[in-house]
Parts: structure tokens; C-alpha cells; sequence
């Protein structure tokens, strides 16, 4: 870990501009990613811009019925906020399939976003990384990549990213605020993390020095019919080796409507549209279902020893669609049986 | 006549328990002694080739960081090999920290930074300019078998394998037959406590040591040999480990250089490693293993064929008895084994938890379980079939087995008769249910050790000896032993340990501490309890006049007459009248160093037997291990409570070798390279479900006089091979490398 100098900032103004004066500063929200890569050597900011006190840790509802997340709200008390968990019960699952307890106590929603990659290489100094170090060379490929893509990868960089709470932000078409030198502005979710192509260095498309103030929730919130499922090497406290948000809306068994959603797969969460229109319209059967995972997987390459991904990534895909659909019928199951003592 | 103060056998509360929980007992980085200086380890990037340059100018200066030390300033020390062995050291040549330019393996350390603070030392180390000439290097094992040797004798205790009989023949003359290959890979013990070593510099050499270890008395010799200190000047303290495995049973390099800055800078000087320096060292070695097992009509062995391969470094012959249980478990005339090893670019691997016996037994036991399938057999009555009565391979007799009970109580306890053979058939709503068994064998050992047993004046026992408390409840046991033996209330007995300062004892290892240390606690307190009556007799207590030790017994903080309590002394008042501010005594080892050099008698050992269900989803094949019953035969239990724990604790180590656990290593790099607590995956909580211990009764007065034999580590053996058989029988999938991550069975 390097020397470096603390600040903590006020307002959002003020941790911009703090920003813009330091040459390598970095904003701290939980530091749970943060100060791991500091004393890997992997991050080495010369100025730290504290951002707790921005006093960004409000959830509030908005007028169009959507909710707002505050930067600095914790995962935790993103998760177990009762709006969240009566109108966002994906986002809910997903960040508590995440990381730990205490992790989840510590870090931010802003933070969970710009978390970096897992790949094993990209932590350690010894081993070449195009993503640590542009032009040095990509470790992973040919390496060991149980953690890493199937999707989307180019030859610089396989890495993916590695959040679950990111993959139902994805699903739920989140809006990210973000305010920097230039002023404010909003990305679109899918818009917000990028694919690796020949700069890999880029996780994300902030510019240097923006700071995310803010994510809206859009008022449809799937709390019917939905399904984050997690696959890992243990059952808790493992990155993702393929995740799934599923959400659906239905109409008796056709699917009014359908977001899919997968995370560990590809340097991005990987939501893809054309599956869903694949399963708007259709009855919700397993062979819609597959014929949805197929077509995620359509362009899906393995690297060795992740290949086997991309087969459990489909039956993912399949699981979580339809425990998104039965969970209805549980429900009605059980109103039919309160209403028939 | 039973007394309240029989500890013996009674599930009783960790005494350390209360100062873990307050944060009291002080682990090796926590002594915080004045004018303490801290040294970072600067490690190799690569795994073999040489130091070309270190340009420590611009480290040096930096205000603050005293030294930089490494290859080019280390002054001349011991250079025999001999003064870097420790007690553990296998044949070869041990490494010496900073020794040569050259790299030997991975994170090799190479310089250590000695600064005033911690961070200043880590900062120093990171920008530390350290050049390398790589050389190409091997760390594949499965390249490199046709080099595999056997090795010699050269750790104490380590024989060869012995065959008997005509394998081949037998082979021959089975009816059905098995084959097959096994293996797993690496594994870092990754105690929860990092390696560190505290040195305080009490001035002219003089140097008082907390370390992270698993043998105080190990870690003084090492340092003493290679610094030329005296005894008293090297003295090591060790009172509480945060987790051993085995991995502080070699003194780690961090102790050496933690010395060596000390006596260097004449200051006190803190080392502790990082997590991902945790994989710089000792492991259990990857190896690859054959068994073939034929069978005749009636389900008996006809032959049992066990080699196993494993790695080594290319300066030491780390060796471990893998195969050497296949010859004893079951009963066989024919039996051929093999040990070889293959030397790579890697550190010395090192005994980890249940050493060769845990590797052992996944070949073995799932073999068994193959076998029992091409035999028709139930795995159970499989293995009650080939039970062994006599112990075949020294050809002694059992000093006592137990093995059926385990066999007959946990089938019970777990239900076993409820389960149909064909894979598959078993079923839990959409879930597969499979049911697998395996089982194992462990030496029950003993070493000489000293105790010390010392009664004050106000009657307070204290016991010591230099053994270490690595969690398993040493502290615990040896004061339920000692309180029983003098019969005084718990309270008023504490038992010292982990300072070279108290009576010699060995390392903790080898689940020897119970026996070894156990009967030494015995023997003190029984010439204390002489003692006390010779002090009896030459006061007025007419009573105990003629009375012999075997007349008299201790109870309730008196010394009394067997035959008559009524006729009783207070303890306390026994070392008033003495004069002295206590009496005290030492147990000899003289005999148990004589009985070392005796041929055995007996064969001693401890078994178990264990019965697992996996719940496999069939489409996504995620693997839950929802029940275990746990079969353990191992003598007298001291404290079911501490014990089972201990078996517990085995259980979920078996756990996480049959599912997830492993140091994955690159081999373009040479390097693990899931070097941390993130992705070195061991189980956790939402992993375990229902563990059920069982200590069958096993009467036993010939393996020791407490009738102990250890239960650190027998209870790990088998439970890995049965989680892999339980898979086989949910799902038809026999897999034969470790760990069943979900991609073998997709
Ligand atoms: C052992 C371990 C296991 C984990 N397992 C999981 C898991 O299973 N699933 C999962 O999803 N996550 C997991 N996590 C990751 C965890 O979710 C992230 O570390 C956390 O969300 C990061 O949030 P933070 O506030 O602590 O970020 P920090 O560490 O404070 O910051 C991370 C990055 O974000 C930047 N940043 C922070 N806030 C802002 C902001 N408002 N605007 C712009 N930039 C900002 C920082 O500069 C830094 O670059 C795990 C982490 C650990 C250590
Ligand atoms: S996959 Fe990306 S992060 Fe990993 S080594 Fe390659 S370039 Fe670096």
C-alpha cells in the first residue's frame, strides 16, 4: 500500500472539485474493494476522497412510483428497506447473495457498481494483466477461469464483473446519476458498465473524476414473478460462477412481460433483449424457457476451464424462469387455499 | 468411589474459553513490547531462476525504514545443513531465508524491509526494486512421474511401505475386480492466525520470542543452531495458536527473519506473513494414486494394490504414509504398495491435518466403495467382510479395535439399512439422495514429554509443560487430568504450556498430545502426591504412618485414607508444614524414551467409520452434504465435549476436500494463484448441516495407562470418499479427482 492523503467530503461539489485538484485521487465509499486492491498494490490513489458524509444514504420513493438509492446507502440497508423488499424483492435476493454480513453492512451502492473484477491474475503483481497494467498481456487466458467470461470477452481481457446486486440493477432497467467536472448527468444501466474490446482498463463508462450521486428504480418492479438464482463454488460467501435475475410478468401462463439478466458471465451484467422478446408473448413453458437460454448462449465461448458454464449458465437460465413462474402459482395455490378454509 | 472432582471423561468448558472470548489471550503479533521495529517480506514473482539486482538505496532512504536485508547483507551463519533442521525436517536440505540469489520456488522470500511501522515496512516492500532472471521452471506433477523415486528413511518415523504376499496371484484368484486412478491437488492448511514472531531484544543477545507455532522447544533449537545463541538466550513463547493443521509444526521462515533483523538492529522486531504469504510454504502435496482390488466369490480381498505419487520439493523428500493403511485396514494376504515421490520447482510440502492417512483414504475408500459395487456388495457388509482382526501388516495384535461398534452404531444412528444400492434411486422430492460410507485408521502415539506438577501454599495445583494448545483443548484436558489426579476442584488448577522456560515436550502433532502430555500430567501428580505423603508420615498423622501411596487416594483438597476418609489431611497445610513455598514434582522420561526403542506388542491405533447423504439437484448439480454420522474408536474420551468438537472440526474438513478445497496453481507461472480467503473456498456455515459425533466404548490398558489415543485426526479419514461415494450413489457419477467441483459432474 502507497502513502497517500484522507479527505472527507461534504458535498458533492466540493468531492468533485477535490477530485479535479488531486492527480490519482480516488472516492472511498465502504472500502471493502478499495482497500483490498490498496494493499494488493493493485490500486494506489495518491488522495482518498472519504464520501459517508456526502449524506447521499437516503432510499426515497420518486413521483413517477419509482424509488431512488442513495450512492452511499449500504447494501445492507438497500436490501432490507421495506420498499425494496416489498416492490424490488430481485434487487432484495440479489444483494443478500452477495458477499457477506458484515461486507454488506460496509459497502455502498455506488461502490457495488464500480467494484472491480475477481480475476485472480488482475490481483496479483506477478502475473501480467492487460486490465492492472494496459499492454502487459492478458494472464487469464489460458489460465485458470472458473470466474471468468463467456460472453462478450476480446482478446485483451476475459474478466468479468462481479456483481450480484448489479445483475438485478440491470434487469430492473435502473437509471445511474452521476455528477462530475462537466456537471450532472444520468446513464442508462446497460450503458453504465462496458465490455472489455481493447481497453480493458475500463470497467465503465464514468468519466474521470464523476461521482455516482444516485440510482432510480423505475416504478416496475417484477415483485410477482421473479427469480435471482446463484450458482458458486460453496453456498455462501462465493462469487458467482453464473447468476441468473429472472423477472416476468404474467398473464395467466403467457408472459406479459420479461427481463433476464446473468452476472459472472461477461465484463458486464449481461442482459439481453432479444432473449426476452423470445419469451414475451409465449407460454411459460420449459421450452420456452430454453429456447431463451439458448439464445443467450448463442455467441457464448469457454476458455478452457470455464467451458462448463456455459452449459450451466442455460440450465440457469431455465431454473430461474421457472421458479420466477411458479412462484405465482404458489401464491395462487395458497389464496385459493385461505379463501377455501 | 466416584468423587466430584472426577474430571475424566466429563464434558467440560474450555478453560481459555473466557480469555479467547475477551480478547485476553494474546496470540504472537499481539505482544506489543517497547521500541518495537516491523519487517515486511518482499516475495518472489516467479519460481525459479535467480536474483539478479535489489536496489535497496532508495528504500533505505526512506525516514524510517532501518534495513533492508536480504541475500547480499545477511552476515555469515551456521552453514551445515544440520543446524536448519528442525525436529520435523524430512530428509534433504532444508531452505534458508536469504541464503543465495537463488529462487526455489513461488513467494520465495526474498528481502524483508525493517521499518518503524507496520505500513511504512508494507509501503517499503511494494516499491522495493528487485530484478529476476527467470528460468524455466516444473510444477506439474502429472509431467513429471516417470522421475518419481522412492525415497529413503529420512524423517523419523517415515518406513517405506510394506508389501506382502503375491499381489498378482491374488488378482487371479479374485472373481470381480476394481482399477482406477485418484488424485486431488495442493491444499495450505490456512489457519486462521497468520504466521508471526514477536522478538524482543532484551539487550547482549538475549532475546524473549512469541511465536506462531506448533512446538515452542522446535522453534528455540532452530533458532539456537543457526544463530549460535544459548538456551537462554533464545527463549521461545507460545501460549496460544490461533489454529495449527500442522502448519507451525516447522518453524516458518518469518520466525528466522524475525531473528535475524533483531539481533542485526539490536531491537525488538515483528514478522507476520500476509494471507497470500500463507501459501508460500508447507502444504499437503498434490498426489496421484492407483488402487486395484479384486475380491473372491464370497466378497473377500484376494488383493489389494495401492501406489501413490506425490510432489516434493527439489531440496526436500517430504514424505507422508499414504498407502500404508491399505495394508492394515482390511484384511488381505496380498497386498502391494508403493510410495514415490517427484521433485518440483515447489516448497517442501508438510503435514497437514491427518498427514497421508486423508489422502490415503479417498483412494482407498472409494475404491472400497467401487469394489463393493462390482461385488454386488453393500458397502458396509463389504467392508465387515475384509474386517481385520489382527493386524497383518506388523503382525501384531490389536491393543484394542473397536471398529465394529463404529461400523454397528453409526449405520444406526444413521439409518443406513434403509438404503437401496442402485445409484439413483434414492430420492427427495426432484432432489437425488445418495448415501455413501468410508472409514480409516489412525496411529495412537506417544512421546516423551516432562510435566512438572506444583502444589503452594494455598493449595493452588499449577501443572506445566512446553506443549502447545493449537485449539484442540489442551489446556482443558490437561487440567481435568490434573485436578482428578490431585483431586482439587478445577478452579483450583492451572496448566501452563507454550514457553520453552517449562519441561520439555515435543511438537503438537500427530494427535500425540493427549497421551504424550496426558500421562506425563499422570506421573508429575503422582510423585507430587508421594511427596505429600512422605510430608504426611513425618508429621504427626499416625494414620498415614505405614501407608503406601496405593493406600491413600486425593479428594476434595485432602489427602486421604483409602480405607477410612475420616482420616484426612488439607493439602495446603501439607506444603506449609513443609517449609517450602510448594512442593513440587517432574515426571522421568526415562522410561518412555526406553519404550520408544522397544520393539511394539501391540498395534495401536484409532478407527472410525462414517456415513454421509448428499441431497444433488439433477439439472444444476449443486451438491449438499445434509447428514453425517461419525463413528469414532479412540480409547478413553478425556472430554467428549473438547473431543467433539475436534471430530466436528474433521468432519467439515472432509467436507471441504470432497467439494471445494484446493490451491490452484498455475503452472505457466508456478504459482497458486487463488492465494486468499476469497477464492481458497473451505466450507461455510450454510455449507454444514446435521454432523452427529459418536464415541463408541473402547477399554484400552495397553496402548497407555489413560487408555487414550487422540482424536485430532481420525475423524477427518474417510469422510471426503464417503461425500464422494454419496454422490456416486445419488447420481451415478463416479468421480476420482478432487474436489467434485459442480463442472465434474455437469
Ligand atoms: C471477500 C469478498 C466477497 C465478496 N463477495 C461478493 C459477492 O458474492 N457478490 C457481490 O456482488 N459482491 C461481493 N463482494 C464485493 C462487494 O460487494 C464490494 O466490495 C462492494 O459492493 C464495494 O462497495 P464499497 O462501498 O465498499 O466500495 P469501495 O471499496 O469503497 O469502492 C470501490 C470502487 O468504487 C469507487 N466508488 C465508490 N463509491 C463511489 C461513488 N459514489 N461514485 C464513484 N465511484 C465510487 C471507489 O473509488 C473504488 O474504485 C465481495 C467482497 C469481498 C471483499
Ligand atoms: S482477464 Fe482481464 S483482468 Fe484478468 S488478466 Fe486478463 S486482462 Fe487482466
Amino acid at each position: 500500500m502507497n502513502t497517500f492523503t484522507f479527505s472527507q467530503a461534504t458535498g458533492v461539489a466540493a468531492a468533485v472539485q477535490d477530485n479535479a485538484a488531486h492527480d490519482g485521487a480516488a472516492y472511498l465509499g465502504g472500502g471493502t474493494n478499495l482497500i483490498d486492491l490498496m494493499k494488493e498494490n493493485v490500486a494506489r490513489p495518491t488522495h482518498l476522497i472519504g464520501l459517508k458524509k456526502l449524506g447521499l444514504d437516503a432510499i426515497e420513493n420518486l413521483p413517477d412510483g419509482g424509488l431512488r438509492l442513495g450512492a452511499l446507502a449500504t447494501n445492507a440497508d438497500t436490501a432490507y428497506h421495506p420498499e425494496v423488499e416489498k416492490r424490488y424483492p430481485l434487487l432484495n435476493q440479489a444483494i443478500l447473495a452477495g458477499a457477506s454480513p458484515q461486507l454488506r453492512n460496509m459497502a455502498t451502492d455506488g461502490g457495488n457498481l464500480m467494484q472491480r473484477t475477481r480475476c485472480y491474475y488482475f490481483y496479483d503483481l506477478a502475473t501480467p494483466c492487460n486490465k492492472r497494467e494496459p499492454g502487459s498481456g492478458c494472464s487469464a487466458i489460458g489460465g485458470y477461469t472458473r470466474v471468468h467470461a463467456i460472453l462478450g470477452a476480446s482478446e485483451h481481457c476475459i474478466a468479468t464483473h462481479p456483481s450480484d446486486m448489479c445483475v438485478a440493477l440491470a434487469a430492473l432497467d435502473t437509471t445511474v446519476h452521476v455528477s462530475g467536472p462537466n456537471g450532472e448527468r444520468t446513464i442508462k444501466f446497460e450503458d453504465f458498465h462496458r465490455l472489455p474490446g481493447d481497453q480493458p482498463e475500463r470497467d465503465n463508462t464514468l468519466e474521470p473524476g464523476e461521482l455516482i450521486t444516485g440510482l432510480d428504480l423505475p416504478a416496475k418492479g417484477f415483485a410477482q414473478n421473479f427469480s435471482y438464482l446463484k450458482l458458486r463454488d460453496r453456498t455462501s460467501y462465493a462469487f458467482a460462477l453464473v447468476s441468473v435475475a429472472a423477472a416476468l410478468e404474467l398473464d395467466g401462463n403467457i408472459i406479459k412481460d420479461a427481463r433476464l439478466a446473468l452476472g459472472g458471465v461477461a465484463h458486464k451484467p449481461w442482459r439481453d433483449k432479444e432473449a426476452e422478446a423470445l419469451l414475451i408473448g409465449q407460454p411459460a413453458t420449459a421450452d420456452t424457457f430454453r429456447a431463451a437460454a439458448a439464445k443467450v448462449l448463442a455467441g457464448a465461448k469457454g476458455q478452457g476451464t470455464n467451458n462448463f458454464k456455459i452449459e450451466l449458465a442455460k440450465r440457469a437460465i431455465v431454473r430461474a424462469l421457472k421458479q420466477a413462474t411458479e412462484m405465482n402459482q404458489a401464491l395462487d395455490a395458497n389464496a385459493f387455499q385461505n379463501s377455501n378454509p | 468411589m466416584s468423587h466430584s472432582t472426577d474430571y475424566i471423561g466429563k464434558p467440560t468448558n474450555r478453560v481459555d474459553g473466557p480469555a479467547k472470548v475477551a480478547g485476553t489471550a494474546k496470540y504472537a503479533a499481539e505482544f506489543n513490547v517497547p521500541n518495537l521495529l516491523y519487517g515486511y517480506v518482499v516475495s518472489s514473482p516467479i519460481a525459479k531462476g535467480k536474483i539478479t539486482k535489489i536496489d535497496a538505496a532508495p528504500v533505505l532512504a526512506l525516514p524510517g525504514v532501518h534495513q533492508v536485508f536480504s541475500h547480499e547483507n545477511v552476515p555469515s551463519l551456521a552453514w551445515l545443513d544440520r543446524s536448519y533442521k528442525d525436529d520435523i525436517a524430512p530428509g534433504g536440505s532444508p531452505f534458508r531465508p536469504l541464503h543465495s540469489a537463488e529462487i526455489k520456488f513461488s513467494m520465495q522470500p526474498v528481502a524483508l524491509v525493517v521499518a518503524d511501522t507496520f505500513e511504512l515496512a508494507r509501503y517499503a516492500a511494494s516499491v522495493l526494486h528487485v530484478e529476476y532472471e527467470e528460468e524455466a521452471h516444473e510444477t506439474e506433477l502429472a509431467k513429471h512421474l516417470d522421475e518419481a523415486y522412492e525415497p529413503g528413511r529420512g524423517k523419523s518415523g517415515y518406513k517405506p511401505p510394506k508389501s506382502r504376499g503375491n499381489f498378482g496371484k491374488g488378482w487371479q484368484q479374485g472373481v470381480a475386480h476394481m482399477e482406477a486412478q485418484y488424485s486431488h491437488h495442493a491444499q495450505h492448511h490456512n489457519p486462521m492466525e497468520m504466521f508471526a514472531s514477536t522478538v524482543e531484544w532484551l539487550g547482549d543477545k538475549k532475546l524473549n520470542i512469541y511465536d506462531k507455532t506448533q512446538g515452542a522447544f522446535n522453534s528455540q533449537q532452530y533458532v539456537m543452531k543457526i544463530f549460535g545463541l544459548g538456551k537462554d538466550e533464545a527463549r521461545v513463547v507460545s501460549k496460544y495458536t490461533g489454529g495449527g493443521f500442522g502448519s507451525g509444526l516447522r518453524p516458518q521462515y518469518q520466525l528466522f527473519l524475525a531473528v535475524l533483523a533483531s539481533l542485526e538492529l539490536k531491537r525488538s522486531v515483528r514478522v507476520s506473513l500476509t494471507r497470500q504469504q500463507m501459501f508460500s510454504f508447507g502444504h499437503r502435496p498434490e498426489t496421484l494414486q492407483h488402487v486395484a482390488l479384486a475380491t473372491a466369490e464370497d466378497g473377500s480381498l484376494t488383493g489389494i494394490n495401492h501406489v501413490a505419487v506425490a510432489e516434493t520439493s527439489q531440496f526436500e523428500d517430504f514424505t507422508e504414509n499414504v498407502v500404508g493403511w491399505s495394508g492394515t485396514l482390511y484384511d488381505c494376504k496380498n497386498v502391494s504398495l508403493g510410495y514415490r515421490l517427484s521433485k518440483l520447482d515447489v516448497y517442501t510440502p508438510l503435514d497437514m491435518r491427518a498427514p497421508g492417512a486423508a489422502s490415503g483414504s479417498i483412494a482407498l475408500e472409494i475404491a472400497m466403495d467401487e469394489m463393493a459395487y462390482a461385488a454386488g456388495l453393500d458397502p458396509l457388509e463389504f467392508r465387515i467382510r475384509n474386517y481385520s482382526d489382527f493386524d497383518q501388516a506388523q503382525n501384531l495384535p490389536y491393543s484394542s479395535k473397536a471398529l465394529r461398534k463404529c461400523y454397528a452404531e453409526g449405520a444406526a444412528k444413521f439409518g443406513w439399512e434403509k438404503r437401496t444400492a442402485e445409484p439413483g434411486s434414492m430420492k427427495d422430492g426432484n432432489l437425488l439422495v445418495g448415501w455413501g460410507m468410508g472409514g480409516g485408521i489412525w496411529d495412537a502415539s506417544k512421546q516423551p514429554a516432562v510435566a512438572k506438577a506444583s502444589l503452594d501454599a494455598d493449595g493452588h495445583l499449577t501443572v506445566s509443560s512446553g506443549t502447545n494448545d493449537i485449539g484442540t483443548g489442551t489446556y482443558t484436558i490437561m487440567t481435568q487430568i490434573a485436578a482428578q489426579s490431585m483431586g482439587l476442584p478445577l478452579e483450583a488448577v492451572t496448566f501452563v504450556l507454550g514457553d520453552t522456560e517449562l519441561p520439555e515436550a515435543p511438537v503438537q502433532g500427530g494427535s500425540w498430545t493427549a497421551a504424550s502430555i496426558g500421562n506425563s500430567v499422570v506421573e508429575a501428580c503422582t510423585k507430587l502426591g508421594e511427596k505429600l505423603l512422605k510430608q504426611a508420615q513425618k508429621m504427626d498423622h499416625p494414620a498415614f504412618k505405614d501407608a503406601k501411596i496405593d493406600n491413600v487416594e486425593f479428594a476434595n483438597g485432602q489427602l486421604r485414607l483409602r480405607a477410612d476418609a475420616t482420616q484426612a489431611v488439607v493439602l495446603r497445610d501439607l506444603v506449609q508444614a513443609s517449609g517450602e513455598p510448594k512442593m513440587e514434582a517432574e515426571n522421568s522420561t526415562v522410561l518412555a524414551k526406553l519404550e520408544l526403542l522397544k520393539p511394539p506388542t501391540h498395534s495401536m491405533h484409532a478407527h472410525n467409520a462414517v456415513f454421509v447423504e448428499v441431497k444433488v439437484d439433477p439439472e444444476l448439480m449443486t451438491v449438499h452434504v445434509t447428514r453425517v454420522v461419525n463413528a469414532v474408536a479412540a480409547g478413553r474420551i478425556l472430554n467428549p465435549k473438547t473431543a467433539r468438537s475436534q471430530v466436528m472440526g474433521s468432519v467439515v474438513w472432509g467436507i471441504s476436500s470432497a467439494l471445494m478445497e484446493e490451491s490452484v496453481m498455475d503452472h505457466r507461472f508456478g504459482r497458486y494463484m487463488n492465494h486468499n480467503y476469497a477464492e481458497y473456498h473451505v466450507p461455510v456455515n450454510a455449507d454444514i448441516h446435521d454432523i452427529d459425533v459418536i464415541f463408541v466404548s473402547e477399554e484400552d490398558d495397553k496402548v497407555n495407562p489413560l487408555g487414550v489415543k487422540g482424536i485430532g485426526e481420525v475423524g477427518l479419514l474417510g469422510v471426503a470418499a464417503a461425500v464422494t461415494n454419496a454422490i456416486y450413489h445419488a447420481t451415478g457419477q463416479r468421480v476420482r479427482d478432487l474436489p467434485v467441483t459442480i463442472d465434474k459432474l455437469l
